[in-house]
């Protein structure tokens, strides 16, 4: 069991190494069906293993924590670092989101990526990602985490610039890798400062050195809010959430899969699997919470007004993630990797089905040119449907039992009424505007400009993974992951019947209004007043950070355009050019002026010797 | 034993000098290698007198002795020298020493 769990990670990179290493074995490009065995089937065979192992772990180890030590992988003094996994229930849940929705998607793309010519880039990509994304939540000590991280980075920066003819997807590119290495900038150094504190970056190591009653609590309030600053580059929240809207430049499945269900939520693992140190720091608590409802309510406003389907899922997701965040700030741990699970079904179906749409569309991504398409792509919109009810978090879907868990623990935490339950509650009540909004700008109605040259582009390959989705999104409610042991119980407390009355009313008050809302939008077409269009630019983030950063480090270039530091090279080889000059022209080639100037020397040296 | 040399001395050596200028002189202004050539002779043969001069006044043979072996290098130099400049002429056609100036910088 032990060495199946250890293939998990081991198959993807094999299904990349196979893919990347093609071109040297047959000059020819393999055909889409072998490629797709290659890319798909490492992929499904993973999630095979990790569904035979969890079902192994489960009936064998209830503490469920299984250590795998594959290799020592470097030796430095007192650091020792190893190839480990370190195996619970939150890495087994996490496994199983990676592997399991990471399949689906793949599957998906086989069919939304048919007859693209770089078809085995993208699966080499996408494998090299999985691979990554399982080292990350797999990994016992924070330096293999620290890699795994980078990996799914690097994966995120190449599949969005995977169309990189198009400069603006690299430029797109660029900008994410940038702005999430602030992040990993802030982390490294958290990870320097643990490791000078506690002499050890062994997780389970780590966390018993701090529960330690002498630790030092400023090295840990600090150490833990540079990780925060970590997971807030990756999981683009509050304040370098500008990444992920922008990231919408990749393939849709990649979206679905990296800027939706995996990768953006490695934040949220990081300060999960981290939790007995934030438990200690209530600065580090306090900055977790605030930093998800700030984030959840500024995304969520910022998704209203969007005209391009992919974005308003993107801020969405900015948002849903925040609803995470909020709920580690609150210690829903439980919580928090619930709502993580969910969303990867809810949104990986979100995304997969506007990634239906768009195609079916022929690459239109405008909201405003759609409308009506329920009858023209009757599938696609039920798994639409579907999705929303459980993004909106609508009674009995999965959405809901996890957003619930957060709302009660966000009221519980601070005994009662208080402003990061209220944030969340506002955030239920905006998700299900944006959410509702979507769904009938696209599907309702009359039909659109772009709706009349709709053409169902679903394929088999596509349509198996969108059910999928859409039972788990609309059940996954029901698999609650057995995480007490690893987060310790709860005692369940139930607060008043109407705070829940309420989270269960604001997603429907949230419909009402989106049905208004769509009904006004649907007379005036795209239009934004200045408010909208100040959500819509995202909270002006994108124009403050180019004025406040982008522009004065270009001014800066372009004054230094002349490196200062180069003068110095330049002016010696300057002042050899000159010399070199200056003794060629003595150099000219006749003899009788040699003669001359070696007569007038020795005269001048005779001279000398005299006068001496 | 020295013999007289006070006058003869001085006479000698502004005698060399005068030629030696003079060869030198010739060397730079004259173009015709051939020409140079033997203002070189002039110049080696001033030092040469030198050698003697300064034998007499010493009174030793040795002055003697390098001035045989200066005519001796001189001959070997002309001969040198002009097979050269054979080799000149051949490729330039010309004696012109100012025309053989490939290797300016």
């Amino acid at each position: 069991m032990q060495g199946l769990l250890a293939w998990v990670p081991l198959l993807p990179l094999i299904g990349f190494l196979i893919l990347v290493g093609i071109p040297l074995f047959y000059r020819r490009e393999p055909p889409e069906s072998v490629i797709t065995v290659i890319g798909v089937g490492s992929v499904g065979i993973a999630a095979l293993f990790t569904a035979v192992a969890t079902a192994a772990v489960f009936w064998q180890t209830p503490s469920g924590v299984v250590n795998i030590a594959l290799w020592q992988w470097m030796q430095l003094g007192e650091l020792k670092l190893g190839i480990n996994f370190h195996v619970d229930w939150l890495t087994l849940v996490m496994l199983m989101i990676v592997t399991g929705v990471g399949f689906l998607i793949h599957l998906y793309s086989a069919g939304y990526m048919r007859k693209d010519p770089d078809f085995r880039r993208y699966f080499a990509y996408l494998n090299l990602f999985i691979f990554a994304m399982l080292t990350l939540v797999m990994a016992d000590n924070l330096v293999l985490l620290y890699l795994g991280w980078e990996g799914v980075g690097l994966c995120s920066y190449l599949l969005i610039g995977f169309w990189y003819k198009d400069p603006v997807n690299g430029t797109a590119a660029c900008k994410a890798f940038i702005v999430t290495r602030i992040g990993d900038t802030a982390m490294a150094i958290g990870l320097f400062l643990l490791f000078y504190e506690f002499s050890t970056l062994n997780i389970p190591e780590l966390i018993n050195a701090a529960g330690d009653p002498g630790a030092d609590r400023e090295i840990i309030t600090i150490a833990t809010l540079l990780l925060l600053g970590g997971a807030v580059g990756k999981s683009a929240q509050l304040p370098l959430q500008t990444w992920l809207p922008d990231a919408m430049a990749g393939p849709t499945p990649v979206s679905a899969l990296i800027h939706a269900a995996t990768m953006v939520t490695a934040g949220v693992y990081l300060i999960a699997r981290m939790h007995p140190l934030y438990t200690l720091s209530e600065t580090a608590m306090t900055a977790v919470a605030i930093v998800g409802a700030l984030t959840l309510l500024l995304a969520g406003f910022s998704a209203i007004a969007q005209s391009d389907i992919k974005r308003v899922l993107a801020y969405s997701t900015i948002s849903q993630i925040g609803y995470m965040f909020l709920a580690l700030g609150v210690g829903a741990w439980s919580g928090a990797i619930f709502h993580l699970m969910t969303h990867a079904f809810f949104k990986a179906l979100l995304f997969l089905s506007a990634g239906s749409v768009i195609l079916s569309l022929h690459h239109e991504q405008n909201i405003f040119r759609m409308g009506g398409l329920y009858r023209k792509i009757p599938f696609t919109f039920l798994c639409f449907t579907i999705g929303c009810a459980s993004l909106a978090a609508l009674p009995l879907t999965s959405g809901f039992y996890s957003k619930d868990q957060i709302l009660l623990r966000a009221w519980e935490f601070h005994q009662g009424f208080n402003s990061l339950w209220l944030a969340g509650v506002l955030g239920a009540l905006i998700t299900g505007i944006y959410t509702f909004r979507v769904l009938f700008l696209v599907f309702a109605g009359s039909e659109g400009a772009a709706s009349r040259h709709c053409k169902d582009a679903n394929t088999p390959a596509m349509t198996i993974p969108l059910a999928i989705l859409a039972i788990l999104a609309l059940l996954g409610g029901l698999l609650t992951p057995p995480l007490q042991a690893v987060f310790g119980t709860t005692a369940e407390r139930h607060p008043a019947a109407w705070v829940e009355g309420v989270a269960i009313a604001m997603p429907l008050i949230g419909l009402g209004v989106a049905w208004q809302l769509y009904r006004r939008e649907k007379k005036t077409g795209e239009q934004r007043s200045r408010v909208t269009q100040f959500w819509f630019s995202g909270w002006g983030f994108d124009w403050l950070y180019d004025h406040l950063l982008v522009r004065p480090f270009n001014m800066l270039a372009r004054l230094n355009h002349n490196d200062m530091i180069d003068a110095l090279y330049k002016g010696t080889a300057a002042f050899s050019r000159q010399l070199n000059t200056l003794l060629s022209a003595s150099q000219n080639g006749q003899v009788r002026w040699y003669l001359a100037t070696f007569a007038a020397g020795s005269i001048l040296f005779l001279a000398l010797l005299v006068a001496l | 034993m020295p013999i007289e040399t006070a006058p003869g001395l001085e006479a000698g050596i502004l005698l060399a000098s005068t030629l030696f200028c003079l060869g030198l002189a010739g060397l730079m202004m004259r173009r015709n290698v051939i020409f140079m050539l033997m203002c070189v002779e002039i110049c080696t043969n001033a030092a040469a007198l030198m050698f003697v001069v300064a034998g007499a006044h010493w009174g030793n043979a040795d002055g003697q002795v390098m001035f045989i072996f200066v005519v001796t290098l001189a001959a070997a130099e002309v001969a040198i020298a002009l097979a050269l400049v054979l080799q000149f002429y051949h490729r330039k056609h010309t004696v012109d020493i100012d025309q053989l100036n490939d290797l300016r910088g």
